[in-house]
Parts: C-alpha cells; structure tokens; sequence
C-alpha cells in the first residue's frame, strides 16, 4: 500500500488521500513582515538552541490556542514539541514497554498506528458509532482486558472530528469517558487537532477541560490552524508524566525548531490568529459542502459516509465486497486518490470496504472531479460484482456458503506485535 | 561504458523498482562504469536521446518496463538494453498468454480460464461459472492477467468468494484469469542466459500465504536456496529452461512454480526479476557463487552481445 500511496503523490492525481490544511491562503506579506521582524531583532536567538520543554511565549500562544476552547492549563505542565506527531511519539515511548495495551477507537488516526507499532504496543481499538467512541463498549474491553490480568496504559482518542471516521464525541459521552477514566484509573490521551475548525454546531468541551488535567493527557497542533510545516505541536500532562516526555524528547531532538517557535510568537502578536482560523472555517465548509454534494451525486445508493461538522475529513464505506485498497490501484488509473480504511486498523484487515476523504487540500472543482471519479470506479464495481451475481444465478451468496464476514471482530482489534509469528 | 539505469515509472511497483535501481547502480559504479539514473517519466525518451548511453539496465518493474513498453521504445533508439525482448516481454507479462504459449510449448502450467471484463458486463460470462467451476475445483486462484508481486491475487475458497475475488482483480486489470488451485511447495527458478541457477523454495510464514507486503518485508517469510528437490530437482529446472525457450526470453528471467503432487507447474514468467536486497534472483546468483556486480556486469555483457549478435 505505500506504493500505492506513493503514486498519490503524481501532480496530475487529484489527491483526497492527504491530510494537507491549504496554506496557500496564508499571506505571503504577513509571512515575510514576521520574518523580517524576526531577522532584524532576534536573529541570534532564532538560530539558537533553545529549552526542551519550549519558550514560554510559545507556551503562551498555546494558552491562547486552548483559552479558546475553554481550557487553562498551567503553562508548567505544557511542552513544546515538534509537530503534533511527536507529542504521540513522545507519550508512548514515556509510557509504553514492549506488550503493554494501548486502547484506539475503531479505525483511529493512521499515523498513531506505526507508533504503537514501533514501541511494540498491542493496540487494541473499540468501536465507535455516530457519536463517536462507544463508551460501553471500552468499559467492557476495560472488563476483558482485566479479566486477563491486563492494564492498558492509556487510551488514545480523537474526540473532535476524528481522523480518519469525521465522528465527534457527544457531549454526554465526553462526560461519561471522563468519569469511566476516574473510575477505573485510565489515563486518556486527548489528541485534538482539529477542534477549532468547527464549521457547524455548538462547541463541545475538551475531554481535558471536563476532568481537570488528571487522567487526560492533551495533544495540540498548529499544523491545522496555521501551518503543518512549522512542525509545532504540544502536549499537557501532569507534572510526573511530563517530567518523563521532557526526558524523552531531550534525547530525540533537544528542542524544537526555534524559528518557528519565534515566527508563531510574531503571528501571535499581531492579534488575528481568530481572523485566520475563521477564513480556513469557512474555506473548508464549502469544501466539505462540495464534497457532501458530490458524494450524494456520484455514490451508489448502497455507500454510506459521515457528515463531519468540522475537521478535514470524512469516512465513506463501500457495499462490503469492494476492497478499497484494491479499489485505489483502479482509482490510480483514472487520476484519483483516497486513503485505504484498513490503514486506520492496526489489523491492517478491518475496514477494507472503507476509505477516508479529505475535503481541506484540494479546491472545490477537484474535489467534485476527484468524488465523480471515484464514484465512476466504484459504480463499474457494483455493476460488475451484480453482473456476476444476478438473480437467477446459481452463485448467489445467500443460496451458498454465508456471505464473507463482514470484518470478524470489528469492535476489538488485537495487533499482532512485531516479531510474532505471522507479525 | 556509459550505462542508463531506468527505474521507478509509474508502476505499482515502483517502490521495489528504485530499490533494484538503486542497487544496480551502486553494483555497476564499483564495476567502473559511468552511471546514469532515469527515472522513467515522460521525459524518458528525451533524456536517453540525450545522454546517448551505450547500453540500457532496465530495473523497472510491472507496467511499462516489463511488458515491452519501453523495450521497444529502445529499439528504436538503437540503445542495447538488458533481459528479454519486446515479444517475450508481452507475453511474460500476460499471464494468459504466458499460459497459453507454456501449453502449446508442452510446459505443465496449472489449468485456467481468462476474461476480460466486458465478457462479464456485457456477455454474461457470470453464467459460465458453473462449467468453469467444474472444470478448476476450489480453491480458485483469481488473479489480473497483468501485474506482478501478487497484487489482486486472492484464493476463492468457494462460490461465494469468487465474485468479489474477481472485482478485485479487476481494479488491476481488464482481464483477470481464473486458475486451478495447486497444492504444493512454491519454487523459483532463476535463469541466467539460458542456464537454470539454484532453485529457491519460498515458504511464507504468513496464513495469507504470499500477499505483497510479505513479499518485500524481510522476515515474514522463508526462503531456502537451494531447494531441497532431490529426485524432482531435474524436472523443476528442466520446466523452468523450457518455459524460458517457449518464450524466446533473453539475459534473465525468473520462472515461478508449483512443485504439486503431479510435478512441477509453471504459474508465471518475470521478464524483469526483483534486483533488491531481498529478491530472489540475486539469492539464487549468489548460489550459484555469482556476486550482485558479476551478475549485474554479465547482464550487460548479455545485453551489449545481443546487438552484436544481429
């Protein structure tokens, strides 16, 4: 699949695989008013060193960042870190020994996968719905795994607009994942990249907000509100944890990026970081509009997708016979690109008859042109698959052996660890 | 000399193709040729006019650089290039054709059936599933006609599992092919200039058999080189040099097969063998005490012979 994924990357694939925030409506003059400013009066500073856990004016722009979504964190139990992809890098290698749970929804962000993967985690993921993880389903994973003898070492969840379903935690949910993580001691990993890019409905409380800073550790970004290449993220966490993830990421990379820690204080400073935010709001509304639209227009009446009140993408699944990374070699040919569902399993078997849209990276013509086709590809298959199956032929799967199981398993996921037979 | 290295293009395959590329360049500089890489794109055929090299290495693999495709391209350009021709590229890459050729050849190759997908949605071949059915047996193996490193291959365990198996396979290619399921241990047989080298046996450690990602992920499966055959080694390489004289293929080739309960069955031709550090070929050479430059030096030996030879 990375092959596959790879050719993605073709300038004349219209790409919806990506998870790219559009920068280009960032201003070119603001940019180079900030550098400038920058050059001029910090230049030895910028270029050097600085302390592992971030500057504390970075740290204030982060209160910013979390004020806004109701939070107020301490600013001592904040780091600074590089990218949020780190801050998920950084608490599993803190937290994580070789064979020790991780719990994941179902499917879950496909970057944090080869993370657990890489600390030799078992990542086990629990289903959600329309309202995103199902809370009665973790308390009865928690029940299984302690049947077993076994303690996760945290929960890792995308509350807001998940990456990749496009679901959100309700808000009597929130409440009871904060309670269930109080009750049984787990410490909940709140990744929140997307939250202030809200296109519709009334804000909802962070996980780390409703419980205090206790059990939630919360990872923030300024890859989707500003730009994914300062590589600028952060991580909350009370102070034994952070002490850890302090240690961790002095050895990884001593400190993060300077300059970029001094450009965002300069865009800071200018007041309009909201203004910005809002434009990408709106921005990605229309695109997700064109993309709901299209969706509507273009699948076959048996595809299904979420309706994502704000983030960068949605979830689609296909009739159950289609393979979706199959499906993308085919997409391939005509130009047109997705992320493959079973990416987001750490099985790498679950969700193979889903895939992920981004609606952020690409205007709004590609976007209908892009949907059209994979629309087209997937009707050929429908039209094919009945073509082989129509009514009065002897090879229908109801009159034969059970029609193949619709993905065995798909609240609780068990990964094999590397080095397991069949790993 | 001064040799183009073409890899990557637009193949599904590309990945594993930089990675043979890379090694071969790496193999030809220490043998103290000129190296140039090519990425193979659009500007291929400008690039190779202007860099005017003495002799191609093709390391591209599936589409394109092992269907033909850019072979013929260079034989218009007059450039020499490394492994088989133009037609026994085509019908390499073509498992039915491939297939039909090895019959007529006399080469056992398992049994099968191929449509094209227009034979479905337009011709009802949906309807002929019941006689092909009783002529393959379950399992079926549905695999694209064109492609290589296993991709849309899936086993049909029954009925029920054929239709999406073939959805699948078609999202590779427009005509899929239908084959008898054998049973038995999975051999490679790599051919040097017309010469069988050690046999390897790939048994894969996976219960999804032999699925892409094991094929290039060091440790999920076995490979024994060489192969423990003894009584049927002969027959093994004798199917293997057959295969390769039935379809007038030159330099290299590597012959996949099935060493089932009736002997061995040719599944499929390579025209452009994986080159990468974890590829069968390069394993057999060494095998055989032929090192990754002396392989890659006697390739272009083979390659610069050729245009001697006409």
């Amino acid at each position: 699949m990375r092959d596959l994924m790879e050719i993605t990357a073709r300038p004349e694939v219209i790409s919806l695989a990506g998870g790219l925030p559009d920068t280009s409506t960032f201003p070119p003059q603001s940019f180079a008013r900030q550098m400038t400013k920058i050059a001029q009066e910090s230049a030895a500073e910028a270029l050097q060193y600085g302390p592992t856990e971030g500057f504390a004016s970075t740290k204030e722009c982060i209160r910013q960042v979390m004020a806004a979504e109701g939070m107020d964190p301490d600013p001592e139990d904040i780091v600074v870190t590089t990218g949020g992809q780190q801050a998920i890098d950084l608490i599993t290698k803190a937290l994580v020994d070789p064979g020790d749970v991780v719990i994941a929804e179902a499917p879950t962000y496909p970057g944090a996968v080869p993370v657990f993967c890489s600390y030799e985690a078992e990542t086990v993921q629990v289903e959600m719905d329309s309202d995103g993880l199902r809370i009665d389903r973790l308390a009865e994973t928690l029940d299984r795994l302690a049947a077993d003898g076994r303690t996760p070492k945290f929960l890792y969840s995308v509350p807001s607009f998940q990456n990749p379903a496009g679901v959100t935690l309700s808000a009597e949910r929130r409440r009871r994942l904060v309670d269930l993580a109080r009750e049984r001691e787990l410490l909940v990993v709140e990744d929140n990249p997307y939250g202030l890019l809200r296109y519709e409905g009334q804000p909802l409380p962070t996980l780390y907000e409703l419980d205090g800073g206790d059990y939630v550790v919360y990872l923030g970004t300024f890859s989707k509100i500003l730009s994914p290449g300062l590589r600028l993220g952060w991580l909350c966490a009370p102070p034994p944890v952070l002490q850890k993830v302090v240690l961790g990421k002095q050895a990884s990379d001593l400190c993060t990026s300077t300059l970029a820690q001094y450009f965002v204080a300069e865009f800071f400073a200018e007041g309009r970081w909201r203004e910005y935010v809002d434009s990408l709001c709106d921005l990605y509304r229309s695109r997700r509009d064109a993309m709901l639209e299209s969706l509507a227009r273009h699948f076959p009446g048996e595809a299904t997708w979420s309706e994502p009140e704000g983030g960068l993408f949605l979830w689609a699944t296909l009739p159950d016979y289609i393979d979706t990374t199959d499906l993308l070699a085919r997409a391939l040919r005509d130009n047109v690109a997705f992320v493959p569902g079973a990416a987001a399993f750490a099985d790498g078997q679950t969700g193979r008859s889903s895939m992920r849209l981004n609606f952020s990276g690409s205007n709004e013509d590609e976007i209908r042109e892009g949907i059209r086709r994979i629309g087209a590809v997937v009707s050929e298959q429908v039209e094919l698959y009945e073509a082989i199956t129509r009514e009065g032929r002897t090879l229908l799967p109801e009159q034969d052996a059970p029609h193949p199981e619709p993905e065995a398993g798909a609240d609780v996921v068990p990964l094999r660890r590397r080095g397991e037979p069949g790993g | 000399m001064k040799v183009a290295v073409l890899k990557g293009g637009r193949s599904l395959e590309r990945q594993v193709s930089l990675r043979s590329g890379a090694r071969v360049e790496d193999a030809l500089s220490s043998l103290g040729h000129e190296v140039v890489a090519l990425d193979a794109g659009n500007d291929l055929v400008r690039r190779l006019k202007a860099e005017r090299p003495d002799v191609a290495f093709i390391a591209l693999h599936g589409a394109d650089g092992e269907d033909g495709t850019v072979q013929e391209l260079l034989e218009i350009l007059a450039v020499p290039y490394t492994g088989p021709g133009v037609s026994a590229c085509r019908s390499a890459t073509d498992k039915s054709a491939a297939k039909q050729e090895l019959r007529e050849a006399e080469v056992a190759t398992p049994d099968w059936v191929s449509f094209s997908q227009t034979a479905f949605s337009e011709l009802g071949a949906a309807d002929a599933l019941d006689e092909i059915e009783a002529r393959l047996g379950y399992p079926l193996v549905v695999k694209p006609a064109r492609g290589g490193s296993a991709l849309g291959v899936r086993f049909a365990a029954n009925r029920a599992a054929v239709p999406q198996a073939v959805v699948s396979a078609f999202s590779y290619d427009d005509r899929v092919v239908l084959e008898r399921h054998v049973e038995g241990r999975e051999l490679s047989v790599s051919i040097l200039d017309g010469e069988a080298l050690p046999v390897v046996e790939i048994r894969p450690r996976d219960e999804d058999r032999y699925s892409y990602e094991a094929r290039y992920e060091i440790g999920r499966t076995d490979f024994i080189c060489p192969a423990d055959l003894s009584a049927t080694e002969e027959a093994v390489r004798d199917a293997s040099v057959r295969t390769w004289r039935a379809l007038g293929c030159h330099g290299f080739a590597r012959v996949d097969l099935i060493l089932g309960r009736s002997g061995p069955e040719v599944l499929e031709v390579n025209a452009v063998p994986g080159l990468t550090d974890t590829s069968l070929f390069p394993m057999a050479a060494e095998a055989a005490g032929i090192g990754f430059e002396e392989l890659c030096g006697r390739l272009l030996d083979l390659a610069t012979g050729r245009l001697r030879a006409r």
